[in-house]
Formats: structure tokens, C-alpha cells, sequence
């Protein structure tokens, strides 16, 4: 085999960056081929799904709103990663988030409780999403189930759960029998940034907040050491004297926090109600988002951002280019296969080697 | 004395395995730069050399695990390209592995089976086992299952598998690593059979008493490079040695004044079940080592050395508060970080992945062991100019030699993370030090620097605890020394009375059965 897989003397730095960068090419090659077979013109959908997007505000300002729920699930899902313990859950996490906060909206629906509201409501969801994530920490520390099915199948219960909520208890009394509960009062919602004129919220401000806590909790703490050496290192880890199990128990928290988090303010912000579509699977796009962020708040902030680019594009391309949404799903999936594909060449690099084994068998 | 040829002799007519010129190269690294060797029948064959002097690399090339960047094989005098371990065997080459490839659960006979080819019947292979085993003396019971076997067992396993391939030349990567000095001894008989046979013989090893006393020729490799082929018979041990290392290696001197005081760490009755199910339970090891004291522990690996290091550690704890006692204070049940608290550093045998992250830099591979008592963290905040004054210190008085300021931990060679993660510890001042292997697999120089500073460590007062499999280095260094069997303690003999003999008896479980505790207290009255 003339290419050849080499082990690196050290990480290479450059690749690091390079590779979600080579990824997305590689990606955008590949969608534009699946255009080309469904008979479209690929440069003309390309630009549709990721130049259009970028050229109005209101456009830009639903980017925005897409990406905050998707950076704040994913920068507390990159904790877990990089402690190589699996919260595949936080679609679950969002939406008991968003069930924990609505409940409070629901019962002062009418009343006029003053403004602690809207962040009693912020405290309850996260909480809500720290509590819900717990359930497979614990299972997984006192009883050896994997968190990876635990927490994934947990979704389909708060998935359910909020179904029967918002059909039943909970339904909007004049809401002509749809399942959605009444619209928040004022003072139960995230303001907008800019008074009507786009949907920016102050939801967007706490991510970037978010961002720079996490930032700063990796790069400068015990803890964010702590986190990083049981990924890195486990058995060195055990020798510092940092206990698995509470690292388990705390990232759980921090992720089902910040999911549950992003889960009321996206309910509170710009849905106003919460009906059974509050996620279109904003907690499992995030697992993407983390590693096309290289798992650093940072470039998740900018994964992010891309990702909500290709949502908001793949709903232009489906107006205009009738090509169905699904594609949008399509691309990410191709994308997140690109990614883990690439990660293989900060560690390795590839090598073309010519043989000079041309003569060889004549002997043997 | 230095010639490089090899010289020719009767019955040394032709060579039957010769490396022309074999160079290796990874990336930047030239691992073997035109290395030529003559392998003949009817000779055992020493390759010296340090670690990371090619030994290995040589050696996967000659028995064609990896293919050489450079150069050529010939067999019995015609050029050959081995594509894999399977054409070296065809041909007659057979390898016996520094680390064993046998699968725990299986028994003697299905592990050898496994390596040959699916042509015979289990039964015929289970019985040319036996056979092989009796006619070389080296008992094998074919139905036993690996995991109850010990080391130097597990060794014959590869050795009769290798041996019912009937190889011309047979290549043992550092064999006695593993063995008592006793049973070293059986298998240099079996060896010098082997030889009598006809057979060729590539002997790796870095003990050079060992080479003088066996092998009738040795090449010296160093720094990928061959540095000469000479009769070790007609050397001294140093003049081997000075060629291996390429100058002379720093005498430990010991200190003269260092006398025992108090006991720091007392081990008493300690009994732990192991966590893995191929691991040692510790059954009653009692100890004490005392300030300005070394006390070694000898044996051979897996007989309940890790599970010890862990239970003195904290990263497991212990039954029982007492039964780890450091500096007066019962300990059995505090976890690692506390320990460190009270004035304990650990060194653990694994330098990467255990002792360090290897993908870590060495400014967050100090941070490790130094989080909880020396200043680097405040209020939960990682003070970065802290932990680099660490590793400026640790390169200044270890003289660890390293790239950059500050790189990743794997990236530095063995002898340098050794001195750094042993440095990082001792400029902690520790009351009590334990260290496990603390030379393994390091070069000569950074090996005396490791063992000078231990020896300094002790004269300041400390009691240091060793955990070895190296005999020389524990008589180099210990002023007692006891040995682990089956998870049991001896007591300890004192170094002068520590004969090579008396060792090697105890680490073959002579003399353990009785038990050691008594005698341990005993002592410790005494003293």
C-alpha cells in the first residue's frame, strides 16, 4: 500500500484547526454531488443554503436565534466529551427545562406577579435539566448502567411526558384543542434585543456568556484540569487523586443545566408557548456542534453559528429549490462523519510511500 | 577488540541470517542507520544496547514485523524480504517477545495452537507440546489455564512454541527481565542446548554479566547506530559499558552519614482482595521503613507489587485505618490527595498514562501531584506561573533535557520524564517517597541521576520505599531489602546480608509460607 498512516511525534496544532475546516469542504463536495443526483444545479444550491442566509438581517438575526439553544446544549455537552463520559441525552434535558420553567408561566398566566418571574423561571429550568441529568449520573456511578443508553432513552420520557402535559393539564383553554399551552404573558418571555424589528433575544447574550464562563472554567481552574486529565489520562487522573465518579455526577449537572437552560429560554423566547415541536432536535444536533467545535467553547460558538446557517438555509432551499428539509439533516450527518474522519490526522499524518519491493520476491 | 567484522572461525562459514546495512527510519527519527550483523549457527549472539538504542527495531526487522527503510536480509547467504512474522518462521526463524502474547484465559496448549498453523489436530499439538517441553526440560502442564501460571512459566509457553517450529535461529528479546536469578539459570542450560543443537542464537539484553557469561559474540548498538562486534568474554563488564552508553557512567555514592531514625512509614498487616481478577490479593504484608532510611522490595512483577503500590498510594484504600501509617498518623482509609498532605509522593512504575497524561504539558503534569499542597491553586484557580516555576526547577536540578520550555509529556525520552516526574516529587521534600521501578527502561545516565537523588533524599531524612525487580539497583541503594511473593512480604535482610542467592531464593517463594509478620515486628522491636 503505497499511503500510509503515520503516528505523530506530537499533536499537530495546525491540523487541529485544519480539520473540521477540511471536513466541512469535504462535506459541502459531497452535498453538492447529492444536489447534482436530485437534478439541481450545485453551485446554485450551495448558494441558497450557505451565502443567501448571510445577506439580510433578519436572516442573520435567525441564525442568531438558531444557534443560541444549539452553542449553550453544546458547550455543556463538550464538558462531558472531554471527560469521555456520554450525555447523549440533552434533548431530554432541554425539553424538562422547558417543561420546569413553563410550569411557572403556566400558573401566573394572567396574573401579573411582578419581574422576578422570567428568572425564577431561567433558575427553574435549569435546575430542571440538572435534576433530569442526575438520573443516569447516579445510575451509572452506584450502579455500572451506561450512561450512553440511560440518558438516551430518557428522552423519549420527558419527550412523552411533556406530550401529556400539553395535551392534557396544561392545554390552552382556547386553543381550539391544539396541544400547545396559552402564550406567555410579557413578563414571563426573554425580551428581544431590537424592538420589533427580528426575533434577536436576551437568550443570545447569556450563551455568549456561557461561552466565556466555560472558557475560563477549562483553561484556568482546578476543576477544568480535573475534567480534562480523566479524558486524557484516566488512570493518571485516578493518581492525582480526582475521583471519576463526582466528575461524572458534576458535568452531568452542568450539561443538564445548561441544556435545560437553553430548553426554557427558547420556549420563553422566541416559541412564547410550549406546544410538543419546542426542540426539532436541538439536543442531539448539538452532540455535532461539540465535536465540529473541536469540544472548545470557542469553536463551538462558531460550529454553532454554521449549523444554524445550514437550518436556516435548508428552509430557503426548500422554498425555492423544493428540495425537501430533510437534506438539511443529510448534510449534518455527512458532516459529523467528516469531522470524526478527520480527527484521525491531528494524531496521524499520511504518508505516500514508494515501495522498493520490486525485486524482492525473486528470491524468497 | 573493536573490529567490526565479524571474525571468521571454523564452522562459521556461512552466516544464516545476515542485516546488510538495515536502516529504519520514523519521520525525522533514524532508528537503526545501516546497521550490518551476521547471525551463525551453533552461536549465541548479544545484542546490546541501551533502551532506545535500536535493539528492537533491529530485531522486528529481522523477524519481519516491520519492514527496514534501507538496506537488506539475507538467509543463508540469499537476499529475502519478509512481509510478516509468518515468512520469517517459514524460513526458520522463531521470536520470543519481551511481553508475552498469550490470552489469560486460555489454556497452555490452546495458546500455543493458536500461534500454529491450523494443519494439526489440537490433540497432536497438546501431545508434540508436552513432548517438546520434556525433551528441553522446561515443565509445561499443556491443560493449565495462563492466568494461574507465573512469569517465568509464561516465558516457557513462548519458548516451547517457539521451539515446536524447529527454528534454525531463535531470538529472545530480553528473556531474564522477567526471571529469578534461579530460573535465568535454567534457561541459560536450555539455551547452551539450543546452541549444542546447532541452532542460532540473537540474545537482547542490556545485563552485561549475563552477555559475558553466555554469549560468544556481542554487537553494540547506540543511538541507532552499531558501535562494535567483540567477544564479550574477552571484556570487563565497564568496557562493555562504556561502549553501550559512549563514556562513563557517574559512580552512586552513598551517603556516609545517613542513619536511621523513627519509622515514617509503617505498613501493618495489610490485606486487600485485588480489584482486577487476574491481580495479587496482599495477604499480611507488614513493614516499616523508617526516616533516613532505603528499604527495597524485590520480586518478580505481578506478584502483588502493583497492588501494593496502590494501597500505599490511596488510589485504593485499605481495609483497615492502620494498617498504612504515615509519620504516626493512621492513613489506611485517606485517599491520595491527603496523603500528599501529610507529607507522602509517590512515584508509580507506569511513566506515561499513569505517572503523567502523556498528552499533557509538563506544566500540567507537575500540577498532578502538586495540586493540593504547594500553592498552584488558589481559590479553585490554576496559578499557570506556579506550575512552569515547578518544571523550571525540575529541569534545572534533574537536567531534564526537553525541546521546549514547556512540551507535552510524551515527547520526552524515557531517562528525561523519568527525571522529571522522580524530580517533581523529591523538590516537594516528601517525608515518606514511594517509587516504584524507578529506572525502567531509562538510560544509564539519567538512571544514576535518579538514584543519587533518592540516596539524598534519605540522608535528608526521609524514609523512601522502592519497589525494583532490578537486583543490582537494589543493592546499589537499599540499606534492606525484602522481597514479594504471592502477595506476601518477607522479611527483610539487611543489604549486606542480601546475597544475590538469598534473593533469588525468596523471590522463587522460599522461606514465605511461614508468616512474615511476626518476624517483621520482631525486627522492628529489635531496632
Amino acid at each position: 500500500m503505497p499511503l500510509v498512516l503515520e503516528k505523530r511525534a506530537e499533536r499537530s496544532a495546525v491540523i487541529a484547526v485544519a480539520s473540521p475546516l477540511i471536513a466541512i469542504a469535504l462535506s459541502l463536495v459531497t452535498i453538492a454531488i447529492l444536489f447534482a443526483i436530485l437534478g439541481k444545479s450545485p453551485l446554485e444550491a450551495l448558494w441558497v443554503y450557505f451565502v443567501e442566509p448571510l445577506t439580510d438581517g433578519f436572516s442573520l438575526q435567525e441564525i442568531a436565534v438558531k444557534a443560541t439553544p444549539l452553542v449553550m446544549i453544546a458547550v455543556g455537552l463538550s464538558l462531558c466529551y472531554i471527560a469521555n463520559i456520554w450525555n447523549i441525552g440533552a434533548e431530554g434535558q432541554f425539553i424538562v427545562g422547558a417543561v420546569c420553567g413553563s410550569w411557572l408561566a403556566v400558573r401566573t398566566n394572567g396574573t401579573d406577579v411582578g419581574v422576578w418571574l422570567l428568572p425564577v423561571m431561567l433558575i427553574l429550568g435549569a435546575l430542571g435539566g440538572a435534576l433530569y441529568a442526575l438520573i443516569p449520573a447516579i445510575c451509572r456511578v452506584y450502579f455500572g448502567a451506561s450512561e450512553i443508553l440511560t440518558s438516551l432513552m430518557l428522552v423519549y420520557v420527558a419527550d412523552f411526558g411533556m406530550d401529556y402535559l400539553v395535551r392534557g393539564p396544561w392545554r390552552d383553554p382556547q386553543g381550539l384543542n391544539f396541544p400547545t399551552t396559552a402564550a406567555f404573558d410579557p413578563a414571563a418571555s426573554v425580551p428581544t434585543l431590537f424592538e420589533g424589528a427580528g426575533r434577536l433575544h436576551a437568550g443570545s447574550v447569556i450563551a455568549l456568556v456561557v461561552v466565556m464562563l466555560v472558557t475560563v472554567l477549562l483553561g484556568r481552574t482546578i476543576m477544568g484540569f480535573e475534567i480534562r486529565l480523566v479524558g486524557a489520562a484516566p488512570k493518571a487522573a485516578r493518581f492525582s487523586g480526582f475521583s471519576a465518579n463526582r466528575l461524572v455526577l458534576f458535568t452531568f449537572a452542568v450539561s443538564g443545566a445548561l441544556a435545560g437552560l437553553a430548553g426554557i429560554i427558547e420556549v420563553a423566547g422566541p416559541i412564547g408557548h410550549l406546544d410538543p415541536g419546542v426542540s426539532s432536535g436541538y439536543g442531539f444536533t448539538a452532540i455535532i456542534v461539540a465535536f465540529l467545535g473541536r469540544l472548545n467553547p470557542v469553536g463551538i460558538l462558531i460550529a454553532g453559528l454554521f449549523l444554524a446557517l445550514t437550518f436556516i438555509g435548508g428552509e430557503g432551499a426548500q422554498i425555492s429549490l423544493k428540495v425537501p428539509l430533510d437534506l438539511t439533516k443529510v448534510f449534518q450527518g455527512i458532516l459529523l462523519f467528516y469531522v470524526l474522519a478527520c480527527d484521525s490526522l491531528i494524531v496521524y499524518r499520511v504518508r505516500y510511500i514508494r515501495t522498493l519491493r520490486k525485486p524482492a520476491h525473486a528470491a524468497a | 577488540m573493536l573490529d567490526p567484522s565479524p571474525q571468521a572461525g571454523p564452522g562459521r562459514s556461512e552466516p544464516l541470517l545476515s542485516a546488510v546495512s538495515i536502516s529504519k527510519r520514523y519521520g525525522d527519527f533514524l532508528a537503526n542507520d545501516c546497521i550490518d550483523l551476521d547471525l551463525y549457527p551453533a552461536e549465541i549472539h548479544a545484542l546490546l544496547g541501551e533502551n532506545g538504542a535500536g535493539k528492537s527495531t533491529l530485531v522486528k526487522v529481522m523477524y519481519g514485523l516491520i519492514q527496514p527503510s534501507g538496506g537488506e536480509l539475507r538467509w543463508m547467504g540469499q537476499k529475502i524480504i519478509l512481509t510478516g512474522p509468518s515468512e520469517a518462521r517459514a524460513l526458520g526463524i522463531g521470536m520470543v517477545f519481551q511481553h508475552f502474547t498469550l490470552f489469560e484465559n486460555l489454556t497452555v496448549a490452546e495458546n500455543v495452537a493458536l500461534g500454529l498453523p491450523p494443519t494439526e489436530s489440537f490433540g497432536a499439538i497438546s501431545q508434540r507440546l508436552a513432548e517438546t517441553a520434556r525433551i528441553y526440560g522446561l515443565p509445561l502442564d499443556p491443560k493449565r489455564e495462563v492466568w494461574r501460571l507465573s512469569v517465568g512459566e509464561r516465558q516457557r509457553i513462548e519458548i516451547v512454541r517457539a521451539l515446536m517450529q524447529n527454528p534454525k535461529l531463535l531470538i529472545l528479546d530480553e528473556p531474564t527481565s522477567v526471571l529469578t536469578p534461579q530460573e535465568a539459570d535454567l534457561l541459560f542450560v536450555v539455551l547452551d542446548r539450543l546452541k549444542s543443537e546447532g541452532r542460532g542464537i540473537l540474545y537482547i539484553s542490556h545485563k552485561l554479566e549475563e552477555v559475558k557469561r553466555l554469549c560468544d559474540t556481542a554487537t553494540i548498538l547506540r543511538g541507532g547506530k552499531k558501535v562494535a562486534t567483540c567477544n564479550p568474554r574477552e571484556e570487563t563488564a565497564a568496557s562493555l559499558a562504556r561502549m553501550m552508553v559512549g563514556g562513563e557512567i557517574g559512580e552512586v555514592k552513598a551517603a556516609s552519614d545517613r542513619s536511621a531514625t523513627i519509622p515514617r512509614l509503617v505498613i501493618h498487616k495489610l490485606s486487600l482482595e485485588p480489584d482486577d481478577p487476574h491481580g495479587t490479593r496482599l495477604e499480611g504484608v507488614s513493614l516499616e521503613v523508617r526516616g533516613g532510611e532505603i528499604v527495597g522490595i524485590a520480586g518478580v512483577s505481578g506478584n502483588g507489587q502493583d497492588e501494593l503500590f496502590a494501597a500505599l498510594s490511596g488510589e485504593r484504600r485499605s481495609p483497615g485505618e492502620g494498617t498504612v501509617v504515615i509519620d504516626g498518623e493512621a492513613a489506611g482509609l485517606l485517599d491520595v490527595t491527603e496523603r500528599r498532605c501529610m507529607g507522602a509522593a509517590f512515584v508509580p512504575e507506569e511513566r506515561l498514562g499513569h505517572g503523567t497524561a502523556p498528552r499533557m504539558k509538563l506544566s500540567e503534569n507537575a500540577l498532578l501531584t502538586g495540586h493540593a499542597a504547594s500553592g498552584m491553586v488558589k481559590r479553585g484557580f490554576v496559578n499557570k506561573p506556579a506550575t512552569l516555576a515547578v518544571v523550571d526547577r525540575t529541569t534545572k536540578t534533574f537536567d531534564v533535557r526537553k525541546a521546549k520550555r514547556d512540551p507535552e509529556a510524551a515527547s520526552l525520552s524515557g531517562g528525561n520524564l523519568q527525571k522529571f516526574i522522580v524530580g517533581r516529587e523529591i523538590l516537594r521534600e516528601p517525608g515518606v517517597l514511594i517509587v516504584s521501578q524507578p529506572t525502567w527502561g531509562v538510560d544509564a545516565g539519567a538512571a544514576a541521576v535518579i538514584r543519587q537523588a533518592l540516596i539524598d533524599l534519605a540522608s535528608r531524612g526521609a524514609a523512601v520505599l522502592v519497589i525494583s525487580q532490578d537486583l543490582d539497583e537494589l543493592a546499589e541503594i537499599a540499606d534492606r531489602i525484602a522481597v514479594m511473593f504471592h502477595g506476601r512480604l518477607s522479611a527483610p535482610l539487611e543489604a549486606a546480608e542480601a546475597t544475590r542467592e538469598k534473593l533469588g531464593l525468596l523471590m522463587g517463594g522460599a522461606d514465605t509460607e511461614q508468616p512474615s509478620a511476626e518476624q517483621e515486628v520482631k525486627h522492628a522491636v529489635g531496632a
